[in-house]
């Protein structure tokens, strides 16, 4: 079993875990906001809150749900000890920096939005899952179910009254969204996956992925913030 | 002292096959124990290294880069020949061997010429196994170009960049053998004396750059690979750091400095710009197969483009004077490198030269992209395209041919050749002389071997194109690991040499001496400039044609330079550390020595030959005039505490006929 | 034109530097480095000691020139050493900011000179083709697609310069080592011992402390011999493909 270690720890095997538990990070995003769109129901949260029991009770989503908190944990564990590393091996910093036109901010600084993006989890968390979890939310009774589950839909609708947990909310977005722009296609350079003929796509889609998942994310506490519903 | 070259008995095709087979060898058991030195690792002394480790020589490599992958054989650009026969054009190695005694002007021996053709075949099947990425055809097989006016395509290139590619094959077969252990590689340690012990080169002196450590270093034998001396001439196409010193200390040890007079002198590199100079680039020869040759007829014309009032465009047509047309009616701008040198001289000495400095000839593609763009746009079938249209189309395919080149150009010059005609001038680019070696590529010191551009052999008085990779190559892979044998065989009872016999003792005290001496003069001038003027004298004096003259002058004056470098040299800082300015000046003492052997030999020289054009020796229309009565042998210099002495090998032709080059 | 530079000084690798500043009087003509050359020949004169820099080729192949010009390795230009670097790309009055390659991998010996052996030791590792002089067939007996070795050349083109290297925010080796990964994965001849090369070469990358890619591209940038990350991607699915497919 020493190669495993011996791989994991290699600089191309930690590139390698990056690039994965990132991968999966993304697709959690797009689950994680096809369900949060709910919110943008107008039905006092009935569909919301029945998706919020399914998604704490089912014993697959638990696992799969545990299975994020450790990638979430990895990417970001390991992102930080490559940070480190890097910054011992590149040793000093030059006087004067001229980077070249070809280099996006973001790839430079991924470490740092990831950091922000870690702590963004936290405040998230503690908005919600701590609240759902531990403290004492309400229930309300799902039409669907029939059974009484936890009311988050007033918690959140609650919390986005708030102008600047609304904003904090939007600069997680916008963290996310450069976190993004330089991910998503570096996670397939990573995997070896780079060809004239499809690397402009993964680019493209990277693209695209970096302002659309944000920009859903962001749409949630600005129109509960205006009241608006758009289902 | 009778130069022994110890060729092999028996017909010149079978002499190499026949000798191999019944030389000396050494056992496997005695190699592990044998240590060779060898110095340098271009391509000779990194293929030789490397394949000697291969063989089992406990092998001890030496350069003074940082690295053995930085040495000048990377800037080779052309391409490297072999008798492969591949184009079915009728090429062999009897082909290759006539062409290169040929074109080296028959002063080259005729043994190690055939044996550098056969071996030629093997060193591309060698280098293709090594991951060499030549060019190849749509079938996958290897490309051919024809390069230097022979009449077949036996050169194998990769783009412009064939010596890098060659060069890295030979540094990764290098450092597979550091990897295993057979070679122990020295970065950074440049040599700096030779040792001898009861006749025999049996070890080196070295100065460690990084801290400057004196140290020793034993072994039955030393191999030296360490280039030309084209920099005793400052500026050439030399890399900045490429010197004579580990030649010419083997030389002050005892070995000989053979036809040192023969350098070869590139027509097409870009012209010097200005005193701060410091080395020329070379545009590839190939140029000339598109560009016509030219200068202003009318002096005032000359004048006006010096001081920027006109450029070469607005010259008309009747006052440019095409000089290699008129004067060689049947090659034009295709004669070999020395003719087209000396007539772009002649022109610049009449001061018709194009740039500040007077010293720089027009090549114009003009007529070529016009020729080209006609061709074009009839091929289009564009009837009435504009002049200008036309330049474009032509414009198009000289990008094609010549696009690197010509950007490459215009990122040194500033300049766009495709609008204005290139300035060019010839540069010193190679050295056919250096250190006399026999059969063996053994030096007359018994135990020391000199390989690649470092030894005399095999190009004559002229180098043909694309032959010195071969050479390298061929020394190193296929020649010295057989040769070496010879010597080695004789040595297996030899123990370990040891580095305080008396001799390392006193050889590293002389090079400390040297070193303090160089440090504590704390005179008043660089060591640069004394290496500019160095290279003024050389250059004026014994550069693209010489005279008795001006040769017993320019002697005269680099003794003197000589005196005054020892006198008021100035180095800063001190020997313990890294300081450049202490290795160039060691260097730079060597030159000043070595300058004075090549000025004597090109006196001693009573002839025109190849590179060496001696102006008293030439025919009624000014073309090189060869004494193969009296000069056919090889001139080898002993230093002899500054009284040089000449040893002749005479040079046996048994199987070409010697002949006059016409290219009229 | 008249210039001021700050050009690193540092005694040897032990020393602490710092930057100093000089006035030069430069020509247009003038490569970047005959313009150090001018300036040491002034530094000379008056008995003080000169600017270390390392050169050699002055033609752009050898890879021994290595200075990072107000930010930019080898200096603003594409596709450049800093030795093809002229002076006409700057104007009076320009101050200039010259420094060493930047990474713990490659200590400054002096000045603006650092030590890159750590490239060589990645090439002892494994980056070569295991034939000893004599064992080769005929070239042509093994014909190789014209496209495959047009782009092993590409790869093959590596000066080992270290700009990459100098240029990348996490000191990373990465595109030195894929080059020649991909010069002789690309080559039949090289596919015998691919799988083996790739993780040795890998492993001693590691070992020398070199940082690990983040695909930032920085390396690309500042190639002087503009070598595609491509190359990179083909050393990770190589890597990758050979620690699960070797023992």
């Amino acid at each position: 079993m020493n190669w495993i270690v011996n791989f994991l720890t290699s600089s191309i095997g930690r590139k390698l875990i990056m690039s994965l538990t990132g991968l999966f990070l993304i697709l959690f995003l797009v689950v994680h906001l096809a369900g949060n769109l709910q919110l943008l129901t107008n039905d006092g949260g009935e569909a919301f809150n029945t998706y919020a029991y399914f998604m704490t009770h089912n014993p697959l989503i638990k696992f799969i749900s545990y299975g994020n908190y450790f990638f979430i944990i990895l990417h970001a564990v390991i992102g930080i000890l490559l940070y480190f590393k890097n910054r011992k091996a590149k040793g000093s910093s030059y006087a004067v920096s001229g980077s070249s036109d070809e280099t996006s901010w973001s790839s430079k600084n991924m470490a740092l939005l990831g950091t922000l993006i870690l702590a963004f989890i936290f405040i998230h968390m503690g908005d919600f899952w701590f609240k759902m979890k531990f403290g004492n939310m309400p229930d309300v009774m799902s039409a669907s179910l029939g059974v009484p589950v936890k009311d988050l839909f007033t918690r959140v609708s609650t919390a986005f009254d708030n102008p600047v947990l609304v904003i904090i909310y939007l600069i997680g977005q916008v963290v996310l969204a450069f976190h993004l722009w330089h991910g998503f296609a570096s996670a397939f350079q990573t995997l070896g996956l780079n060809h004239p003929k499809y690397t402009p796509i993964i680019q493209g889609v990277g693209k695209i992925i970096a302002i659309l998942i944000p920009l859903g994310f962001a749409l949630i506490p600005t129109l509960h913030y205006l009241d608006i519903y758009l289902f | 002292m009778e130069l022994k070259n110890n060729v092999p008995e028996g017909p010149l095709a079978e002499k190499w096959t026949n000798y191999k087979s019944t030389m000396n060898l050494v056992a496997p058991n005695n190699k592990r124990r044998i240590e060779i030195i060898v110095v340098g690792t271009g391509l000779a002394g990194a293929s030789a290294a490397a394949t000697l480790g291969e063989l089992g020589y406990k092998v001890k490599a030496f350069t003074f880069h940082d690295s053995p992958r930085r040495a000048h054989s990377i800037a080779a650009q052309g391409g490297i020949n072999a008798a492969k026969n591949y184009q079915n054009d009728g090429d062999s190695v009897y082909r290759l061997f006539y062409d290169t005694i040929k074109g080296g002007d028959y002063r080259s021996r005729e043994a190690n010429v055939h044996r550098l053709a056969e071996v030629s075949r093997n060193i591309i099947d060698q280098c293709v196994a090594q991951g060499v990425p030549f060019a190849r055809e749509y079938g996958g097989l290897l490309a051919n170009r024809s390069f230097g006016g022979v009449q077949v395509s036996r050169t194998f290139y990769a783009r412009g960049q064939t010596g890098q590619q060659l060069l890295l094959g030979a540094y990764q077969a290098l450092s597979r053998q550091i990897s295993l252990g057979n070679v122990q590689m020295y970065n950074r340690h440049e040599m700096l004396d030779l040792v001898k012990i009861d006749g025999k080169a049996r070890g080196i002196i070295t100065r460690n750059s990084l801290n400057g450590k004196i140290e020793r270093h034993a072994a039955h034998c030393v191999v030296i690979a360490t280039g030309g001396y084209g920099n005793v001439f400052y500026l050439s196409t030399n890399a900045m750091q490429c010197n004579v010193t580990a030649a010419w200390r083997s030389v002050r040890r005892g070995a000989l400095m053979a036809n040192p007079c023969f350098t070869q002198i590139h027509p097409t590199c870009i012209p010097v710009s200005g005193e701060y100079q410091s080395k020329l680039t070379l545009m590839s020869e190939s140029l000339r197969n598109d560009g016509r040759v030219w200068v202003p007829k009318k002096k005032e014309d000359v004048d006006a483009i010096r001081e920027g009032k006109k450029t070469g465009n607005d010259i008309p047509e009747e006052d440019r004077d095409y000089y290699l047309e008129r004067r060689y009616p049947a090659f034009g701008n295709l004669v070999p490198r020395d003719v087209a040198s000396r007539a772009a001289k002649t022109v610049c000495d009449q001061g018709f030269g194009v740039n500040k400095t007077g010293l720089a000839v027009y090549l114009d593609f003009s007529s070529a992209i016009e020729r080209y763009g006609k061709t074009e746009a009839h091929s289009k079938g564009l009837k009435n395209a504009s002049d200008e249209k036309i330049r474009e189309l032509g414009r198009g395919v000289i990008r094609a041919k010549y696009g690197n080149l010509f950007q490459m150009y215009e990122k040194i010059t500033g300049e766009n050749p495709y609008v204005l005609p290139m300035k060019i001038y010839p540069a010193i680019h190679y050295t056919m002389g250096g250190i006399w070696v026999d059969y063996n590529l053994e030096t007359n010191v018994p135990g020391l071997f000199a390989l690649g551009e470092c030894n005399f052999s095999d190009h004559g008085a002229n180098r043909l194109g694309a032959s010195a990779l071969m050479q390298g190559l061929a020394d190193g892979y296929f020649v010295i690991p057989y040769t070496i044998g010879q010597f080695l065989s004789k040595e297996i009872r030899t123990p370990e040499i040891s580095e305080s016999e008396q001799a390392f003792i006193e050889a590293e005290k002389d090079t400390r001496d040297r070193i303090q001496k160089l440090l504590t003069i704390n005179g008043s001038q660089s060591v640069e400039s004394f290496h500019r003027r160095l290279g003024k004298i050389t250059w004026e004096y014994c550069g693209m044609s010489r005279n008795a003259e001006g040769l017993t002058k320019a002697r005269q004056m680099i003794r003197e330079l000589r005196e005054e470098f020892w006198n008021d040299v100035f180095v800063p800082g001190t020997n313990e550390e890294y300081n450049p300015e202490l290795e160039k000046a060691l260097r730079v003492a060597d030159f000043l020595e070595m300058g004075e052997v090549m000025i004597l030999d090109a006196l001693d020289r009573n002839e025109s030959c190849g590179g060496h054009f001696r102006e008293e020796y030439q025919t009624e229309d000014g073309e090189a005039l060869r004494r193969d009565d009296e000069y056919t042998y090889a001139a080898a210099w002993s230093w002899n505490n500054g009284n040089p002495q000449v040893f002749k090998e005479p040079l046996e032709f048994e199987n070409v006929e010697l002949k006059t080059r016409s290219y009229k | 034109m008249q210039l001021t530079l700050k050009v690193w000084r540092q005694k040897d690798s032990k020393a602490k530097g710092q930057l100093e500043t000089y006035k030069v009087e430069a020509d247009e003509h003038m490569s970047f480095l005959e313009m150090l050359d001018v300036l040491n020949e002034d530094l000379i004169s008056q008995k003080k000691e000169p600017i270390s820099f390392a050169h050699d080729c002055r033609e752009g192949i050898c890879g021994t020139c290595s200075l990072v010009i107000n930010g930019r390795p080898h200096g603003p230009q594409q596709g450049t050493t800093v030795c093809q670097l002229h002076m006409r790309s700057y104007k009076d009055g320009d101050t200039i900011v010259v420094e060493p390659w930047r990474s713990a991998v490659f200590p400054v010996v002096k000045d603006l000179v650092t030590d890159r052996s750590a490239f060589d030791r990645i090439i002892q590792a494994g980056g070569f083709i295991s034939v000893n002089t004599g064992q080769a067939q005929d070239a042509n007996a093994i014909p190789v697609d014209k496209e495959d070795a047009l782009e092993a050349f590409d790869a093959a083109t590596c000066i080992g310069c270290g700009a990459c290297v100098a240029a990348c925010p996490n000191g990373s080796a990465m595109l030195f080592t894929a080059a020649k990964v991909s010069h002789l994965a690309l080559l039949p001849q090289g596919q015998v011992e691919h799988k083996k090369r790739t993780k040795a070469m890998v492993a001693q990358m590691d070992k020398e402390g070199f940082g690990m890619c983040s695909n930032i591209g920085a390396c690309e940038a500042e190639c002087p011999k503009e070598i595609s990350l491509e190359n990179i991607a083909r050393m990770n699915r190589s890597y990758i493909g050979a620690v699960f497919t070797t023992d």
